[in-house]
């Protein structure tokens, strides 16, 4: 087997790793504060996709506005939109079952993703929409020097490793994020030396969708569009969350890259497997270090 | 003493339903009633919350055809190899997912039941997306045909009551108590000498089993088994179900199966507007109704009592 051929699985496989990165981070940034899981995650990644597909081909169909969003105007506003609808599920619903059980959270975005996805999949086909509007600059491919890859990948690639290595850089170096830390800690004490901790929530919240919103925009070039694209993607990346383990940042983004690898790596050398793979090395770490690579267990 | 007359009332409803409804669509239910109290059994009294049920209830599902079909097993012995296998797979899936807790267990249990999933769709064996077709119903002890459908009926019924049995036996046992007193205090339960893991292991095994036999069972009614038992919305919809009746209640999963069983059937005219309803319905149980049908009316009844 060719070099080539492993380098092309190894670039595309970090480029799925990316979205287990960025999907698997806003779940641990939500799980250090909220202490919930946010099954909704994928739906809310699958929401960033469609609301960028609609903004670009469909709103003069459906709303009879002759405006189109483009995809940069798409890249700052999707994850705001989806940002503010975290907001609305953490303030109307989620603060509501912090005092109880936390499955009560997971069962609650279980319920979320449902309604969302039926939503979607009464007007688009779940086999998938083509996203149209990838930009002009961003067509063709680059030559690396060892191979030719589509350019729009590799700026996905930055993008998404520029935000996750800015959010853990935000959370572990900045003022801000010492208190966020802190919160995390000892959510009592810190709200005792008056830090808004309420507030500190909500947006930790809308920040978590806000990035998964952002990962789905990124996501829609690639990918064809689609209801259930995100339901998908949520349980391998809760097998990514299982392995790394949710007690650092950094673990997070790591083990999504590293898996992301490997299941591309495992499409070059034993194809079938290349869907359950990191399941099966879920198994592997449950089996030989339970608290996952980087973890702490709460 | 109230238990012994909802048991005798559900007798006689169970007796007489097919002649007041379509027995294929009652059998159905009582699958995922079956499905439901087993599903109950883990999260209502040991506290551990699946959601990879869907794995035992299409996997065993799927062997149970196979051997009926491809070997020509009969229809007991090919419910029996069902169940048997998903007392195997249960036993594997507990011991890995009970290394982790709470939400992590959840996690874990959804991500295994995702390989059975998988194995379901790329296996030869199993028809891919069209799922194992044309599985013989067959004859049960050799004599009494299962193509009757009020025979079949009968039947799953039977089967039914020695699964619902099974666990009602289970919950009031000491074993019973002490998975109860694990799901109220762990910490408390280890110091007094338990041994957790184990209850919780022995928990599990016995209720993806008894979910092995209902998702068994289905197999023969239907005479197929399909992808869609072993998919993650169906570890959703068994939730749901458990939610709804009332957690931790005996007769809660039945009824909640019956509810849900009952509404997804008259609203699928409305394709996918079903699943933005049940979804809503999600929310509404876990924001306001958390005890469920039977919870609430529990609740009424003893504060008339006292």
């Amino acid at each position: 087997m060719s070099m080539q051929v492993i380098l092309a699985q190894a670039l595309l496989g970090l480029n799925v790793g990316v979205f287990y990165a960025m999907l698997s981070l806003g779940l641990a940034v939500i799980f250090g504060l909220l202490n919930i899981i946010n099954f909704a995650h994928g739906a809310l990644y699958m929401l960033g996709a469609f609301i960028a597909l609609i903004g670009y081909s469909f709103l003069e169909q459906w709303f009879g506005i002759s405006i189109q969003i483009g995809f940069w105007a798409s890249l700052i506003l999707v994850p705001l939109l989806v940002g503010l609808l975290g907001v609305l599920i953490e303030r109307l619903l989620l603060r509501r079952l912090y005092e109880l059980d936390h499955i009560y959270g997971l069962l609650l975005t279980f319920g979320i993703t449902l309604i969302l996805q039926g939503l979607f999949s009464n007007y688009f086909n779940v086999s998938g929409t083509p996203y149209p509007g990838q930009p002009e600059s961003l067509s063709g491919v680059v030559n690396l020097g060892f191979m030719y890859f589509p350019t729009y990948r590799l700026f996905a690639i930055v993008v998404s490793l520029l935000v996750c290595f800015t959010t853990w850089f935000f959370i572990e170096h900045t003022k801000l994020g010492s208190r966020l830390r802190a919160g995390v800690e000892n959510r009592d004490l810190t709200q005792a030396f008056g830090l808004n901790v309420p507030l500190m929530i909500t947006l930790t919240f809308a920040f978590g969708a806000g990035l998964a919103g952002l990962a789905g925009v990124l996501a829609a070039p690639i990918y064809s569009v689609s209801p259930l694209m995100g339901a998908d993607l949520i349980i391998v990346v809760f097998a990514v969350v299982v392995i790394g383990g949710m007690g650092s940042i950094m673990g997070a983004i790591l083990s999504g890259l590293a898996l992301g690898l490997i299941e591309g790596l495992t499409k070059v050398f034993y194809p079938p497997a290349a869907s359950t793979v990191i399941f099966f090395l879920m198994v592997l770490v449950l089996l030989f270090r339970p608290a996952g690579l980087f973890g702490k267990e709460k | 003493m109230t238990n012994r007359i909802l048991f005798i009332v559900m007798l006689i409803v169970g007796l007489a339903a097919p002649f007041f409804a379509y027995p294929v669509f009652v059998m159905d239910l009582l699958c995922f009633a079956l499905f439901a109290c087993a599903f109950n059994l883990l999260l209502g009294y040991a506290g551990l919350l699946s959601f990879g049920h869907a794995a035992f209830f299409g996997g065993a599902a799927y062997i149970t055809g196979y051997v009926i079909k491809e070997w020509g097993f009969s229809p007991l012995l090919g419910i029996l190899a069902g169940t048997g296998f998903t007392l195997v797979l249960g036993t594997v899936f507990g011991i890995l997912a009970i290394r982790r807790q709470g939400i992590y267990f959840a996690m874990v249990t959804l991500a295994l039941a995702q390989i059975v999933y998988f194995l379901a769709l790329q296996m030869p064996f199993t028809g891919g997306e069209n799922g194992l077709q044309g599985i013989p119903r067959g004859e049960l002890f050799g004599f009494i045909d299962l193509n009757n459908s009020l025979t079949m009926y009968y039947f799953v019924f039977a089967i039914f009551l020695i699964g619902f049995g099974i666990i009602h036996r289970t919950i009031h046992s000491p074993f019973g108590e002490v998975l109860q007193a694990i799901r109220e205090n762990e910490p408390r339960a280890l110091s007094l000498g338990y041994d957790v893991d184990r209850f919780k292991l022995l928990a599990f095994v016995i209720s993806a089993t008894l979910a092995g036999l209902a998702g068994a069972t289905k197999a023969i009614i239907f005479q197929f088994a399909s992808l869609t038992s072993a998919h993650w919305q169906t570890s959703g919809d068994v939730i749901l179900m458990t939610l709804v009746g009332g957690l931790g209640t005996v007769f809660g999963p039945v009824i909640g199966a019956i509810t849900v069983g009952a509404l997804s059937h008259e609203l699928s005219a409305f394709g996918s507007w079903v699943q933005v309803i049940l979804g809503t319905i999600f929310v509404v149980c876990v924001m306001v109704f958390r005890r469920g049908i039977v919870g609430e009316i529990q609740r009424l009844v003893s504060r008339k009592q006292d």
